[in-house]
């Protein structure tokens, strides 16, 4: 078997990987337009930083390719033709697959602002955007306009400042991240942006971007009316399938490419996965296009068991998870915890009263199951969260048992009992006795 | 095929202010006063320079850690590592790996009192530590006091450093004080005051095999006569005690770390002196098979080469006599003078500052396969939180590739692993934690990933 894989991004490269283990004899084939070699996407920020230099970044060595036979291509799929099932490289190589899949991932999103193509004004998703904002922002830039408060947003705002730069940030939402984050966790994360001088713009969007006599950017004008000097811009307004592939080989294709439960595109031989891949008919409450490390992931896993395999396997997005950090308050979430409280759910919250740290519980008021967890500036360990979640355990047992998820560093400051006495205060009902603490011979 | 991709231009560096100038000035003005101080003919003056160079100098650093590491939220401060050319093995690391190896080619082989008791190249520094000297060990100096005091001085003043960058975190203010405290108690003050009252001059925090001659005849029998009959009895029953016997217990429950992070003078210099080159250890296979080519040998040398004393000591073997002595020149020489000391710190601004550590001290050979084999110590993955981000493999100055095991799941158990922390520290995804927990399961990974398979080290 031939199997042909477009993109060496997570998804890509878990496929190949899986793919390499249930099959050891297929041959396999990883395209890229963008790197030779696998990168961590989340890492690229790293590099802008000076913590990493982009070979530090890859998550294999350069041997481990050759040695498990998968094969790099460093080109461009400029066509696909599914009758002959090939694929055309701009290199004029043309690659026939038995299967093939797209794991094309996403770009970042221009919108549609008169001056959005003028030279300092850019997205940050791949190796090339890191390329232009090295190369742009080496000297002369002394303003930055961040437009987007989500997580690209905030990477891009530590990224400038560390460099010395004034940044503003330009957000459409009343606070931080409004989609997801409730109120108090936003504010902590205003906190970490006020402490490292990050002007915030909230309930302000972009009206129009300023050409200086070059052609470049020289400031930004907002829905405000208010104008704002900038030598660079950065839109962090989210990210949009690559769709040209699909599309050039006549597949069905909306916001990404269509594909049902299996993975599987309108062609029975061609598959997608990743960002780029939107499900026909998503589960209750799920979305149809994730765009996560870690969904691209498990895709990438689930469609490399169809193409291998005998029996097609289904797509299961399974619980959801995710962390991120904003500057230097890290954050954790296991399960579901919407941003504004849920009718039929009670909303635990827990802060310390003088230092960054937030526990947010979710649960059910009959049964007392927990639903969801947001933490900032804690550590909680993923695999008890996960069971607890899964089993509808009560919040009173979870939070008796709450030192076993503890996963802050030894000596760290437990608040174990604090967090529980609070809970006692409010919930005299469910009145909780902590058991278990986290101990120093404990796993 | 395989082209190596790099990026075209490296990413900008922040202006430097200027009260960082300020600061950085006082450290090179220091650093200029080392001059007159080792060579000015006249011996207060050279003297008064000494003192200078030294204050300004830790004044410098101290005030320049606090200006950079103290005004900003506390927080992992990384930025600009591979950026700069001192922690980037640029000019500046190849010159500063230069001076310091060659201060211990002077240091090692050109620095011996000839019999007017001058110290060579070193003479004015030596004796400028007379006074110092004589108040704490009631001799006069010399070039192994003057060695002592600064590398004291290094784990203090840089132990301030880093205990200012890495205030977040309670781990590493205890670790870092816990290395200061071993250095400045244990390594300097103690052994001074042995000398001040005419007993041996012993190393409390040292062990066999990293101080190998402690178990061998000749020291034990020299410890016996001169400690006496209670503090030389105790002398040698510690070192006994802590190699055979507290070293595999306390390794079951918390790993080498308690010894090499913890207490170790090497491990104190590396993680104070050394944490701006951290980054630099290399994580390539190809490194790890030299480690376990090399720390092993060492391992296997010190251990046959004590054996072999004994036996000749014993007498049993009289064809030993005449080899014993030049063989424990050799190791001493070769590893004890070359390895662990012009090796293992001249080249920290190029290959990182656990070299040593790393590729040669047969006590962390010894501790590490106590770690990997006997030890509840582990680092655990949280889940399937990692983002391959490579963070926690950059600062693993051990070369470990943390990575590989973070982003299958996998608990990282490794004999090299000194456990530092850092790894937990510079995960921007909380992935990473140190626990001591049962031997029962100490390989399972997390059920929330499924692991490839694909071998990485072998």
């Amino acid at each position: 078997m031939h199997l042909v894989i477009i993109g060496n991004g997570i998804t890509g490269v878990t496929c190949a990987l899986t793919a390499r283990q249930l099959r050891p004899e297929a041959c396999i084939t990883l395209v890229s337009a963008e790197s030779t070699h696998h990168f961590s996407r989340p890492a690229l920020m790293y590099v802008y930083l000076g913590h990493m230099r982009y070979q530090d970044i890859k998550p294999y060595e350069d041997w481990f390719w050759a040695e498990n036979r998968l094969e790099l291509v460093h080109a461009t799929a400029t066509g696909l033709d599914t009758a002959t099932k090939t694929v055309q490289l701009d290199n004029g190589m043309a690659l026939a697959y038995d299967k093939l899949l797209l794991a094309t991932g996403s770009r970042g999103r221009r919108g549609s602002w008169p001056g959005s193509e003028l030279a300092g004004v850019q997205t940050f998703v791949t190796l090339p955007d890191l390329e232009l904002l090295t190369r742009d922002t080496r000297q002369g830039v002394r303003e930055a306009v961040i437009v987007g408060g989500g997580l690209i947003g905030v990477e891009l705002a530590e990224m400038l400042a560390a460099k010395g730069m004034a940044v503003t940030m330009l957000i459409r939402d009343a606070r931080y991240w409004g989609a997801i984050l409730p109120a108090e966790e936003a504010a902590l994360v205003q906190r970490q942006l006020d402490a490292h001088h990050i002007v915030t713009r909230y309930g302000t969007e972009l009206e129009e971007i300023l050409a200086d006599e070059n052609g470049r950017v020289r400031a930004v004008r907002t829905t405000a009316g208010e104008e704002l000097p900038c030598q660079w811009l950065g839109l962090a307004i989210g990210v949009e399938p690559n769709l040209d592939l699909a599309a050039a080989g006549g597949l069905d294709v909306d916001k990404g490419v269509l594909v049902t439960e299996h993975l599987q595109t309108t062609d029975p031989h061609v598959y997608a996965a990743g960002d780029c891949a939107q499900l026909r008919a998503p589960t209750a409450g799920e979305v149809a296009v994730e765009q996560l490390w870690y969904t691209g992931r498990q895709q990438g896993e689930t469609v490399a068991h169809t193409l291998c395999g005998a029996a097609p396997r289904p797509y299961q997005r399974g619980q959801w998870f995710n962390s991120a950090k904003f500057f230097d308050l890290e954050y954790q979430t296991y399960g579901r915890v919407p941003a504004e409280p849920a009718a039929n759910e009670h909303s635990f919250c827990w802060q310390h009263p003088t230092r960054a740290a937030l526990l947010r519980i979710n649960f059910r008021p009959d049964t007392l199951a927990v639903t969801g967890l947001n933490v900032l500036g804690l550590r909680q360990r993923h695999d008890t969260w996960a069971a607890w979640l899964q089993a509808g355990t009560p919040v009173t047992e979870v939070l008796a048992n709450l030192g076993a998820a503890n996963f802050d560093p030894e000596f760290f400051r437990q608040h174990e009992a604090a967090i529980v006495a609070q809970f006692n205060q409010q919930f005299p009902q469910h009145a909780v006795q902590l058991r278990r603490r986290k101990g120093l011979f404990r796993v | 095929m395989t082209t190596t991709q790099t990026l075209t231009a490296d990413a900008p560096l922040p202006e430097v202010a200027g009260t960082e100038k300020l600061l950085l000035t006082l450290v090179a003005l220091g650093l200029l006063l080392l001059l007159p101080a080792t060579f000015d003919a006249d011996a207060q003056r050279a003297h008064a320079c000494f003192y200078a160079a030294l204050g300004l100098i830790s004044i410098g650093t101290l005030g320049w850690a606090g200006w950079k590491y103290g005004r900003k939220p506390p927080g992992v401060q990384h930025n600009n590592l591979w950026l700069r050319a001192s922690t980037s093995r640029g000019a500046v690391a190849w010159i500063t790996g230069i001076v310091l190896t060659g201060f211990y080619v002077i240091l090692y082989w050109f620095s011996s009192p000839d019999d007017q008791g001058n110290f060579g190249p070193l003479n004015q520094l030596v004796h400028a530590l007379d006074p110092f000297s004589q108040a704490l060990r009631n001799k006069p100096s010399d070039q192994w006091f003057l060695y002592g005091a600064f590398y004291t001085l290094a784990i203090l003043v840089m132990g301030v450093r880093g205990l200012l960058k890495y205030r977040h975190s309670p781990y590493h203010l205890i670790r870092t004080g816990s290395l200061m405290f071993f250095q400045l108690g244990f390594a300097f003050l103690l052994p001074g005051l042995l000398l001040a009252f005419q007993r041996p001059e012993f190393y409390f925090s040292y062990f066999w095999p990293l101080k190998q001659d402690y178990l061998f005849p000749d020291t034990v029998g020299y410890l016996l006569k001169d400690g006496g009959p209670a503090l030389g009895v105790f002398m040698v029953f510690w070192t006994a005690v802590i190699s055979f016997v507290a070293t595999p217990v306390l390794t079951y429950f918390f790993g080498k770390r308690w010894y090499c992070s913890w207490v170790c003078g090497c491990g104190g210099l590396a993680e104070t002196a050394g944490d701006p080159y951290r980054q630099l250890s290399d994580k390539s296979r190809t490194a790890w098979r030299w480690e376990v080519r090399i720390i092993y040998t060492v391992l296997g040398l010190i251990v046959a080469l004590t054996a072999l004393l004994w036996v000749g000591a014993s007498g049993a073997v009289p064809a030993l006599q005449g080899i014993t002595q030049p063989l424990s020149q050799a190791y001493g020489f070769a590893i004890g003078a070359v390895f662990s000391g012009v090796i293992g710190v001249g080249f920290y601004p190029l290959m990182g500052a656990r070299v040593w550590c790393r590729f040669g001290c047969p006590m962390a050979a010894y501790l590490g396969l106590l770690q990997k084999h006997f030890s509840r110590f582990r680092i655990t993955t949280n889940g399937a939180q990692c983002i391959s981000c490579g963070n926690c493999s950059n600062v693993c100055e051990m070369g470990i590739d943390v990575k590989q095991y973070a982003q299958r799941g996998e608990p990282i158990i490794r004999a090299s692993c000194v456990g530092c922390g850092m790894c937990s520290t510079a995960c921007p995804r909380g992935v990473l934690n140190l626990e001591n927990g049962p031997r029962e399961n100490r390989y399972q990974g997390s059920q929330l990933i499924h692991a490839d398979s694909l071998r990485i080290l072998s």
